[in-house]
This record gives structure tokens, C-alpha cells and sequence, in this order.
């Protein structure tokens, strides 16, 4: 009993979840703001740079604004910060947790939607008009990526015949992964807000989206949030479609390839496009993403 | 935590994000900012980011002579930035008035209105020059050493 208690708290702690997912998520931002940097023909940020800007932010001093209830104010970036870290810690990554039982794609899914609405939430407590701008487009962007996110993610379930990931892991590779995977991998850039669908956020357009009042150690983390969420989402898709070998060693190599995938293809389409117009993202997603989810939820279902 | 105290010092002097407020600038010293997130200049190298908002800024960046009616912007985004905060002054308007020195409409120097911690002198200033005060300003912050030269204006 203990002794569960001692692994699922290292599983949250430790392995994947907050020290490592930290750790992998930095490492992450920062490859993404380099190799954008390199395809400008720019050097790009040093090596530890999210983390210097991690703790510097930590250090400075906070002003909460006039009007927001500092508890929603502190308690929402946390909230994020918790949910993606408890998502990481129940996936059954190598050398995670093997706690598996009925439902907990579903609940990985909710866990992971969480910083999205955290962010909703924060824009419109911010009492910033700025802020709620920024949140309004996110609330609709959700509304568009969803779809081929949820249907990829269901696809793979009605083949497994379970909500339960080890059963989605047991699948044999088939057509269905190749379909899923192409839904999966439309909605990444806009669940990570990078560039044509960096909409909520936008940069000096809307000022800073939903974080625009946020400073300090609250900013530390929701940029912490945003850091695992890349993390989290590369572990998804190396639950959902990349088979498991036999090997320890090889599974965590190929748990870490497929995040560095997701940092590739989100990173050059993030440098050889520019923002897109929300209705146009809505339109994109409401086409293509609803034929991707069409595809492979007809097929699961067929095959 | 003297560990984390000095690994906040690196922190501070390796991740400036800047705000860049034209306060009645002619527009040079900003094309010259603006060349900052060139490929030439790239500004990220030394972690600097120029962020939309300031409540993300750790440094101001002023260019123009401070008309009167952009002091009271210039009072309350400078407020709005958290501490600690330095303040680097573009190009020679903010610092002396200029060409515009002596006329009606504009503030006869930042110092009135805040404290700067850096001056970067010309008409614009060459990119680099910029660059070389804002990692000045962020060495300042590691330091602890902003907002030393103010004066407060002499109502008479
Ligand atoms: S210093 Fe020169 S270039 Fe800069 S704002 Fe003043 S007049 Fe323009």
C-alpha cells in the first residue's frame, strides 16, 4: 500500500511527471526557438534559456490586478501546472506508472484540455480587454482543433474496443494509426498555439492574449504549463502510435524521438507561415480536420 | 539559498525582455530597435525577447524627446512594469531634448520623469550600440544596481 503510494508519487514528482516533464519541456522550447532562430538565419537563444527565463520570472516581484481575486489570480496557473503534470504521471510511459484501469484515455484528455481553459479563465479574470479577446479566440480555436484531436483519439479506442491505453497500446500497427495520426498531428499546432494558429496569443497584435496581465511567478507558470503541455501531447502521440518493443531502452528512445518529431514539424510550420485569421483556422479545422476525423472513425469502424 | 539567489543573478542578466515605448520619437531610434530581431543583430542570442505587454518586461525602452502628452504614458507603463526593472534611454532625444530641446511641447529630459539606468547616445544609435545597453541594463539588474540616477523636476 505504502509502497504504491511512494511510486505514484515518484511517478508525479520524478518520472515522467514534474521533474522530468520540466526538464524535457524546456528542452523542448528551446529546440522549437532555435530552430525557428536557424531558419531565420538567426543563432537563437542559448541552451538554458527557458529555464532562465523560468527563474527569473520566480524572482520577480508580483502585482496582482486591480479587481481579479488574487486566489484565481495564483490559483489558475497552478491548476494548469497540476492537471498536466497528473496527465504525464498516469500515461503509461516506460518506466511510468503502470496503474491502468477503465477510462483513463478519457481522463488523460480532460487532464490535458485543462491548460487551455485555465488560460480562458485567466484572460477573462484578468479584466483586461486584451485578455479577453485573446480568450475568446482560444475558447473558438478549442472548438476547431477538437475535433480531429478527440476523433483520432476515438478512432484508436473504437478499434481497441477500450478507453483503457494499455488496450489502445496492445494494437497492432494498421491503417487506422496512419489516418489517426495524420488527425493527431493537424490539430498539435494549434493545441500548442504555434505560428498559423498562434491566434489566442497573438504577439503585439492583441498585446499578449489571455496572459496579459499575468507577471512574475504566476507567468513562470503558465509558461511551466505550456512547457509540460508540449511534453504531455509528444507523449500522447507515443501512446496512441508508436508501437512498444520489447526493450526498455529502445521504448524511451522512441518516447523521446516522438516528441522531437512534434517539435520538428510544429517549429517549420511555425517559420514558414504567418498567423492566421480565426474564422480562417475555424474554416481549416471545420474542413480538413472534420474529413481527417470523418476518415478515421469511419475506418475504425469498418476495419 | 545562496544557490538560488545566485542562480537567480545569472537569470536576470541572461533573459531581459524589453518594452519599447516611443514617446514622441521620430521614428529612427525605432527602425534601428526594430533591426535588433534582425538575423544580422539577433537580439535572442543574449535571451532578450520583445514582449507585447509590459507587466513582462524586465527592461523599458525609451526613444523620443518625451512630449508632455506621452509623459503620463511613460509614468504608468514604467509603474507597470514589476520589480526590479531597469530603464535603457534610446538614442539622444530622451537624454538631452535633441533638436527638439527648448521647445514647449516636450519634457527637457527623461530624468524628469524617470530614473534611467542607461544612456545610448546618437542620432539614432547604430544597432549594436543599442544591443550593448541593454545588456548593460541586464547586467545592472543582476546587480541590483537600477534606478540609481534620477532627479526629480524642479517645479519653480
Ligand atoms: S535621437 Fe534622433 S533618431 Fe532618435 S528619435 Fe531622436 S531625432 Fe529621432
Amino acid at each position: 500500500m505504502s509502497n504504491g503510494l511512494i511510486q505514484g508519487l515518484a511517478a508525479y514528482f520524478l518520472w515522467p511527471g514534474l521533474l522530468a516533464g520540466a526538464l524535457l519541456g524546456w528542452l523542448y522550447l528551446w529546440l522549437s526557438r532555435a530552430l525557428i532562430a536557424r531558419m531565420q538565419r538567426r543563432f537563437g537563444p542559448p541552451f538554458y534559456q527557458p529555464f532562465f527565463d523560468f527563474v527569473k520570472l520566480l524572482g520577480k516581484r508580483s502585482m496582482v490586478p486591480a479587481g481579479t481575486a488574487p486566489l484565481l489570480y495564483y490559483g489558475l496557473p497552478l491548476a494548469a501546472v497540476i492537471s498536466i503534470t497528473l496527465a504525464l504521471a498516469v500515461m503509461p510511459l516506460p518506466g511510468g506508472l503502470n496503474a491502468s484501469f477503465t477510462g483513463d484515455l478519457i481522463l488523460v484528455l480532460y487532464l490535458m484540455e485543462m491548460p487551455a481553459f485555465c488560460d480562458i479563465l485567466a484572460g477573462f479574470a484578468s479584466r483586461s480587454i486584451y485578455g479577453q479577446v485573446g480568450s475568446s479566440r482560444e475558447a473558438a480555436l478549442i472548438l476547431g482543433y477538437s475535433l480531429p484531436f478527440i476523433a483520432a483519439v476515438s478512432a484508436l479506442a473504437i478499434q481497441a474496443d477500450s478507453f483503457r491505453m494499455v488496450d489502445v497500446l496492445a494494437l497492432p500497427f494498421g491503417p487506422v494509426h496512419v489516418l489517426a495520426a495524420a488527425a493527431f498531428i493537424l490539430a498539435v499546432p494549434a493545441r500548442l498555439k504555434s505560428n498559423p494558429f498562434s491566434i489566442p496569443n497573438a504577439e503585439q497584435e492583441i498585446v499578449a492574449g489571455p496572459h496579459v496581465e499575468y507577471n512574475g511567478p504566476a507567468l513562470a507558470l503558465f509558461e511551466l504549463a505550456h512547457g509540460l503541455e508540449f511534453v504531455a501531447v509528444g507523449a500522447l502521440f507515443s501512446v496512441l502510435f508508436i508501437p512498444r518493443l520489447p526493450s526498455a531502452g529502445l521504448n524511451l528512445v522512441l518516447y523521446l524521438a516522438a516528441g522531437l518529431l512534434l517539435v520538428l514539424i510544429t517549429s517549420v510550420l511555425a517559420a514558414a507561415t504567418a498567423r492566421l485569421q480565426i474564422h480562417r483556422a475555424f474554416r481549416f479545422y471545420w474542413t480538413w480536420g472534420a474529413l481527417a476525423a470523418l476518415g478515421c472513425v469511419v475506418l475504425a469502424a469498418l476495419l | 539559498m545562496g544557490l538560488f539567489s545566485s542562480i537567480l543573478k545569472l537569470s536576470r542578466r541572461r533573459s531581459p525582455w524589453v518594452y519599447v515605448l516611443n514617446a514622441g520619437s521620430c521614428n529612427g531610434c525605432d527602425i534601428e530597435i526594430g533591426s535588433l530581431l534582425s538575423p544580422r543583430y539577433d537580439m535572442e542570442q543574449i535571451g532578450a525577447l520583445r514582449q507585447g505587454s509590459p507587466k513582462h518586461a524586465d527592461i523599458l525602452l525609451i526613444t523620443g524627446p518625451l512630449t508632455l502628452r506621452s509623459a503620463d504614458a511613460v509614468r504608468s507603463i514604467y509603474a507597470q512594469i514589476p520589480e526590479p526593472k531597469a530603464v535603457v534611454a534610446v538614442g539622444s532625444c530622451p537624454a538631452t531634448g535633441n533638436v527638439f530641446a527648448g521647445s514647449p511641447t516636450v519634457e527637457d529630459g527623461v530624468l524628469h520623469v524617470v530614473p534611467v539606468d542607461v544612456f545610448v547616445p546618437g542620432c539614432p544609435p547604430r544597432p549594436q550600440a543599442i544591443l550593448a545597453g541593454v545588456q548593460e541594463a541586464a547586467h545592472l539588474l543582476a546587480e541590483g544596481k537600477t534606478g540609481r540616477w534620477h532627479k526629480e523636476k524642479h517645479h519653480e
